[in-house]
Parts: structure tokens; sequence; C-alpha cells
């Protein structure tokens, strides 16, 4: 059985200090989902909070349809995976693995199957009977997650789990734990501050910062149609650059600080007003030609950085500002530094905000966030 | 909207509070509301009057020899034991382990065995007295008074900064010593400006230490001391009246050590707070090998303090397989001291020390761990209170504990005076401070999260700390008891005001044989008493498997 998860006005405090003032959220049964934010953005705070092991403060904690605010944690039927594995360090991996079934007096033979099967399920049999302390971190990292699976809990927890392992560990890991989330089908909540590695594993992800979510979507729709400039500029690199929007009879056009203007044909009808706005174009699009007096925005190549598959250029426009953009490497040449160059706007893809960064008002923003 | 539901620890936390009014602050309440009142019962603050101003200080004398040896004690072991632990953290030894166990060997002996075995090599008739007279014709300076009990305590606390300080050193990343030789800051001065400055706080704590212990030790200057009085030999001796016992003025003067005793361990605490800083090495320094004429140096400093040091020891075990008539040596070895001693309530008080040892361990053991528990995992104010009142006996001298236990203890409805309870009263409050610390240190080094998992799991609480908490815990508790253990045998202080001939301890048997002066069977009851304390002590490297010494 999986479970849905709906939190409603949830409140958090310490003494008066508010982690999460007001949040409201709806985890789909079976789904992989991800709280994304910065250290210090309340989603720990949360998904313990869903655990049972910090008190909540107000509002409503639903598991489908029970309220599970005053339920002890050992009655909630979570597995739950620690940042530091939490593996019992006196206790073989079989004792490990097999310790949440033994809490509900199951026959020993079902036991014994149970725990065999989940340790085989994450490759740890062979170690079946060593302590802890003589295993990797992925090898721990397995036990706590054959240990958390093994009670065949309703909904199933992850609190950064991969960022003790090492960077190659780390890619393998996640792909392990997305393939066994989607085998065996359970609501999963997982938090990571790392955004590629919420890209890779999640079917929904929440953006949060300071106690509040920003945006809750697909890996692709928070990517290209964040719903506001923060989610922009924490998911991926961002170039941001003032600008205005100019209308014209019903037709919107973007102008930047120097005076390049493009045609903008997916402004939200709300926003078609001549307005200041906050323009967020990642490094790949930006366009560049070497061709000085091609039409665009002139600026300056300061530093280019060759890795391989793509070029980095780092340059600066004629206002002033800077920018990063993203080529695939040629065969050619590298454009060398102090090079004047023109840029170019793919306008499908760029995004603007109104000036306070708030909103996007470009159509195309799909935010499941409650409060939205 | 949210109800919090109570905690089932709330009752553990009344209990262990109710514990210590009973046996820890209703005694201390009660020394106090002793020491002011006067022998008609009345209101008076006489007895601290008679303290501080009897005549030409009779009875502060003792208190400024007490302050003066302990100070100068201090120093020395200072002295001693940081050489040496720089030597061990940061050279190439040969036989290092050795003598590390050695020191530690010497550091936890029963305090006065030490002070009788020099009585008996240099005092007035010892055998190194008499070999040189006799040679050479030399005649040694007495070893009585001052100079005896600063050998004695120097000897036998010097180690205890050798493996604090041992500790702190091993904390000392190599890259600050090598960012320090980077910026042409070497040799000495390296020493002085880093070493010694980053390990301020471990010289502080490794101070206090000694300073609290030397300063409560009763049976050195006891044995040693002869006109040299000190603090606690005069409590036991005001409590014990030479001219009728006069428990108002004992009491008195328990309280004033008691404050002398707080006043330091406050400057401490304020000193500490003021070098605090965490160090954590990931580069531990590597042992360099000492070469030439600074290695022959180091290893000769090394062995022969520590040599030194283990001697009286030694020399004591010897002595015991000597023959003996009264107390006038035979020639010859052979077991009569041991056949005589068995006669002496020599099984009656190895059986007394295990039983009472071995409760009181167990009982210590479970406080603690609870206190650990709570302090770390439920902070509350409740709590917190427990804790500093768990940690009130780490400044009471032993003399001070046993004669408050036996002020309150001494008359209905409690009468317990004499019995096996109020000596292993005795013996968990003096030890209890230092397992708790050792426990708490302990968990606060395991993750909460290891708990939460084995709670989402579907373990109650309770099975919880019994299963999870406990078990993660057992090897500190372990390590902890054990030294608590060798604590306990050779406690004297409190001991000799609580004992009785029916709860006698095998400390308390070798003491009376020494008073006696029939010194074969003395040495034959020591060199029991230093085998046990041996051989717990090995047990403990065993056990703990570092040498991270907490006492």
């Amino acid at each position: 059985m999986s479970d849905r998860i709906s939190i409603r006005h949830a409140l958090k405090k310490y003494g008066n200090n508010v982690i999460i003032p007001d949040l409201s959220l709806e985890i789909r049964e079976g789904e992989f989902f991800t709280l994304l934010g910065p250290s210090g953005c309340g989603k720990t705070t949360l998904l313990r909070m869903i655990a049972g092991f910090n008190s909540i403060e107000g509002g409503e904690f639903y598991f489908n349809d029970t309220l599970i605010n005053d339920l002890d944690p050992a009655k909630r039927n979570i597995g739950m995976v620690f940042q530091n594995y939490a593996i019992f360090p006196h206790m073989t991996v079989r004792k490990n693995v097999e310790f949440g079934l033994q809490n509900r007096k199951l026959p020993k033979d079902k036991v014994k199957e149970q725990t065999e099967k989940f340790m085989k399920l994450m490759h740890v049999d062979e170690y079946a009977d060593r302590l802890p302390e003589r295993l990797s971190g992925g090898q721990q990292q397995r036990v706590a997650l054959a240990r958390a699976l093994c009670i065949e809990p309703d909904v199933l927890l992850f609190d950064e789990p991969l960022s003790n392992l090492d960077a190659k560990l780390r890619v393998e890991m996640r792909t392990v734990i997305k393939n066994i989330q989607h085998s065996v089908g359970i609501t999963t909540v997982y938090v990571t501050h790392d955004q590629e590695e919420a890209m890779a594993v999640s079917d929904r992800i929440a953006v949060m910062n300071a106690g509040v979510i920003q945006h809750v979507g697909t890996p692709k729709n928070i990517y290209q149609r964040p719903a506001n400039l923060f989610v922009s500029t924490f998911i991926g690199r961002s170039n941001v650059m003032k600008a205005r929007l100019d209308v014209q009879d019903g037709r919107c056009e973007l102008v930047t600080a120097s005076g390049y203007r493009a045609q903008m044909n997916n402004v939200q009808e709300k926003y078609r007003t001549a307005q200041d706005v906050v323009m967020s174009v990642r490094p790949e699009e930006l366009l560049l030609s070497r061709d000085a007096d091609a039409p665009g925005i002139s600026a300056t190549v300061d530093d280019c950085v060759f890795l391989g598959l793509m070029t980095h250029y780092f340059v600066h426009l004629e206002s002033g500002e800077e920018a990063e953009i993203i080529q695939e490497s040629s065969i050619d040449s590298i454009i060398e530094p102090g090079t004047k160059i023109r840029l170019t706007i793919n306008t499908d893809k760029v995004n603007l905000f109104t000036a306070d960064g708030s909103a996007n008002i470009l159509t195309g923003v799909q935010n499941d966030c409650a409060g939205a | 909207m949210k109800t919090k539901k109570v905690d089932e620890w709330i009752v553990v936390s009344l209990l262990l509070l109710a514990l210590f009014v009973v046996f820890l602050l209703f005694p201390m309440v009660g020394l106090l509301k002793q020491s002011v009142f006067n022998s008609d019962g009345q209101f008076s603050l006489d007895n601290f009057k008679r303290f501080f101003t009897y005549t030409n200080g009779y009875y502060l004398k003792p208190l400024a020899n007490s302050v003066k040896v302990t100070i100068v004690t201090t120093l020395v072991s200072l002295l001693l034991g940081v050489p040496i632990a720089y030597f061990y953290s940061f050279y190439r030894i040969r036989g290092a382990k050795l003598l590390f166990v050695v020191a530690i060997l010497c550091s936890m002996s029963a305090p006065f065995i030490g002070a009788y075995s020099w009585i008996l090599l240099l005092g007035r008739s010892g055998a190194i007295t008499k070999f040189l007279s006799a040679l050479l014709g030399v005649k040694m300076p007495a070893i009585y008074g001052f100079k005896g009990i600063l050998l004695v305590q120097s000897l036998k606390f010097f180690p205890l900064v050798f493996i604090y300080m041992n500790g702190a050193f091993k904390n000392i990343d190599n890259t600050l010593m090598e960012a320090a030789a980077n910026m042409g800051c070497t040799g000495v001065r390296r020493l002085v400006k880093i070493v010694l400055s980053l390990s301020m706080p471990t010289i502080l704590a490794a101070a206090l230490m000694v300073f609290m212990q030397a300063f409560a030790d009763f049976g050195t200057p006891m044995l040693i001391g002869e006109g040299y009085q000190t603090f606690p030999v005069m409590i036991y001796n005001a409590y014990l009246g030479e001219g009728g016992a006069d428990r108002n003025f004992a009491a008195a003067l328990a309280v004033v050590a008691v404050v002398i005793t707080a006043i330091v361990f406050a400057i401490q605490k304020w000193g500490t707070n003021r070098f605090k800083f965490s160090m954590n090495a990931l580069h531990p320094v590597e042992k360099k090998e000492a070469k030439g004429i600074f290695g022959f140096l180091m290893h000769a400093y090394c062995y022969l303090l520590v040599g030194i040091a283990f001697m009286p020891q030694l020399y004591i075990i010897y002595l015991s397989f000597c023959n003996y008539k009264g107390s006038i040596r035979q020639g010859g070895y052979g077991f009569g001291n041991y056949v005589q001693a068995s006669k002496k309530l020599l099984s009656r008080s190895i059986k007394n020390t295990a039983v009472m040892g071995i409760i009181a361990l167990v009982v210590i053991v479970i406080l603690a761990v609870l206190i650990a528990y709570l302090v770390v995992r439920r902070a509350s104010a409740l709590n917190n209170a427990i804790d500093t009142i768990s940690m009130l006996p780490y400044i009471m001298p032993g003399a001070v504990v046993g004669l408050a236990l036996l002020l309150a203890f001494g008359k209905k409805p409690l009468a317990l005076t004499g019995t096996f309870a109020i000596m292993v009263i005795s013996f968990v409050i003096r030890r209890l401070p230092y397992t708790i610390r050792s426990a708490t240190a302990t968990l606060m080094q395991i993750s909460p999260s290891i708990e939460e998992a084995a709670i989402s799991l579907g373990a109650s609480k309770a099975k919880t700390f019994v299963r999870i908490t406990v078990p993660m815990m057992a090897n500190g508790i372990l390590s902890g008891a054990i030294l608590s253990w060798v604590a306990i045998v050779t406690e004297l202080s409190s001991s000799i005001i609580l004992y009785s001939n029916k709860s006698i301890t095998l400390t308390m048997s070798t003491y009376l044989a020494i008073l006696r002066g029939n010194d074969g069977i003395a040495a034959a009851f020591a060199a029991i008493l230093t085998v046990v304390t041996a051989v717990s002590l090995l047990l403990y490297l065993k056990v703990s498997k570092s040498e991270d010494v907490r006492l």
C-alpha cells in the first residue's frame, strides 16, 4: 500500500523563530517527490515533521485521509534513509535489515525470507554477517535502503542520502534509488540541496526558500519555466539582466538596457503592459556571433574556458553587465579574450519576470504549489 | 492545536531528582546546618570564628599547608608530565606503549601505598637510607613532611597530566605545525606559541584535576606528613576529636574545604572558557625519530621518571614475599605474610570490596546512563538541574562526603551508620560525576538519527533505548566503569569515616595494617591491592582499545 500525503497550513517554529510559516503541499500516491532548496530553507525540517521527529506547531498532516500529527513515529509505517546512513554499528547487516520486521512479531521464517529478499534486492546479501564498520559508504547506504524497504513502508523518506558519498558513487546510487523506487512504487519524499540530483531522480520537485515553497513541478517545467526569479537562479545557471517590456498594438517587445529589441509572443495576457522586467537567460540561450556588425547586444569577451564538449565564455556587455555563455565547442578556434562580439537571445527559451522577481510573466508556467 | 503528550522520561527525571535530594542534597544541607550551630544546639557562627581567629592560626596553619603543598604539587606534576607527554606524542620512543601503561598504573594505585613504600625506602629506617649511611656514611635528609608529600603526590599525579596532555597533543593537526614552520616559527618558539597554546584548555583541566585530587588526598599526608598537618587530616582529626568529638566544628571545616574547591573549580571553568576552541586532527602529527644526544636524554628522562614512580609498587610487592617476624624483617622469602594477613580479615575485606564495589558500580552505571541520556537527548530545565546537582560531589573532598553522610544517616529515620549501604552510597556519590561525564561524552558522539532510524522502523522508545542506545554506549560505559571500579577499590578518605569492622574493605585493611606498624602483613595487603588495581587497569586498556583514558 502506498499513501498520498497532504500537508495543510503547516507551521514550524523553534521558540519565536519561525522556520516554516504556512506550507501546504499535496504529494501524490506512488510518486517520487523531491524537496529542493538551499541549506536552511526548512526542507529537512519539513521531512522530519512528516517522519514525526519534529513537533508540529500548526496545520495538519495526512497520510491518505488519516491525520498523523500526533501519531507516534514508530506507528507511521515509514521507511527512512538518513544522511549518515544511521546503520546500527553493533549489529550485523542481517540484524540491521531485519530490525524493523522484528518489531512486528512476524513468524521467524517470514522474517528470514523477507530479510533475504531485500538484502538480495540491494545486493548486500554477501555481507549479511559482517559488521557495518567493514563496509564502504556505498554499501552502508545500500544496507540502509534495504532496511527501510524491508518493512514495506507506505512512505519512503530520504534525508540527503547521497551527500556523504563521493561524486562517482553519488551518480551510481541515485540511479539505484530511482530504479528501486519505480519498481516498488512507494510514495517517496526526497530531500536534497543538489539540483542535478533532484532532476535526475524526481517525478516532481518542490523548490523551497526560507520555509516557503516557490514552485512545484516536473524537473523540465521548473528548469524551463521557473515560477519566479529565485527558482530560475537556484535551478541551473542564469544570467540576470534588467530590461523593459514595450507594448505596441498588442505586440510585446523586449528591450534590453543596450537598446536591443526582440519580439515576445508568449507574454501572459495580464502582464501585457509596458513595464520594467527582469530577464533571466541561461548561458546556452544566448547566441553568440563573431560579426561585430550583426544585430544584437554588443559585448566583449573577457575570458573563455574550454571544457571539452562545451566552451564557456565570460563577457561584459556595453551596459557593464556581465554574462556567461555556453556553446558547443567547435573544431576551428576559440574566440580570444578582447574580441568584440554580438549576442542575440533565444526568445522561445528566455524567461521574463516582474521587476521584483516574484512572478514569471510568460505563459507555460505550471506550478502545482497550492498557494500559487 | 498540538497537544504534547507527557513523556515517559519525566518519571525517570523525577525519580533521579528524588534520589539526589535524599542522598546528596539532604546530607549536604545537613552538613551546612550542623556547621552553623554550636554544641548547645543554638545558631552561631562560632565554629567559623574559631577556625579563623584561634590562637596563632592553629587551624589556619593546616589550610595554608594544604594550599601550599597542593599548588607546588600541581606545578611539579605539570613540569614532569607535560615534557613526557610531548616526547611521547611527537617522538618515537622505544617501548612507548609500556611506558604509558606503567604510568597509568602509577596514577591509579591506592594513594597511600606510595607514601608507605617511600617511607620504607627513604624513611628513618628505610632501605635506601640505611644502605647509604652504611656504605658512604651519608645521612639522608628526612623524607617526612612537606618534601615527602610533594614527592609522593607529584609522582602519583604527573601521569594524570601525561594522559591528559597526550589526548590534547594527538588532536593537533600536523598541518598547523607545518603552517607554523612555513611562516618561520620552529623549534622551541613553535612549541610555546603553537603546541602549548593550543593545549592550554587541557593544561588547565589537568591542573584542576591534580589540584582537586591532591587537595583532597588524605592517606598521603596522614602517613608521611607527620607534623605537617593538612586540611583533610584536620577534618578527620576534628571529627575523631582529640578532646572529644566536635561534629559542629568538623562540619564547619568541611564547609570551608568545599568553598575552596568550588572557588578553584570556578577559576578553572572561567579559564577554560577563555581558551576554548575545538580541534580535530585530520592529519595527526607523525612521530619523529629523536637522534643523537637528544634522543638519549629523552629516553633517559622518560624511563627514569616512570621507573621512579613505579618503584614503590614493585618494592611493596617484593617486601610482601620477605619473611617477617613482627615488623622486623628476617632473611629468606615465603608466603608467611599472606598467611598472617589471612588471619586479619583478609577474606572478609576482599569479599566486602567485591560485593560493595560491584553493587556501587551497577548503581553508578545505571544512573550515569540515564542521566547522560536525559541531558544529551532530552535537555530541559529539570534535566539540566539534575546534571548540575550530580556534579556537586566533584568539588567535595572524600572526607567531606564521609562526614556529611555520617551526620545525615547516623540517626533515625535512616540509620545507616556502619552498614554496607552507607559505604555503597559514598562510593556512588564519589564516582558518579566522573562516570556521568564519560557516558555523556560517549552519547554525544552517537548521532541521534540512529535512534530515529530504530523508531521509524517501529521500535518503541524503551526498546530503542535498550537495544540501540545502550549497546552503542556500551564500550564507553564499560571503560568508564572499570576506572570507577579502580577508584572504588582504592577509596580511603570517605571510607575511613564510614567503615565498620563488618563493612571493612581491602583498602581499609591495608591502611590499618600500616598504622599498626606490622610491615609484613601491610605489605601483603598492599601487594594484593596493587595487583587488583593493575589487573583492572590492564582490562580497561584492553576494553577501551585506545589511549584516551577518561578519568
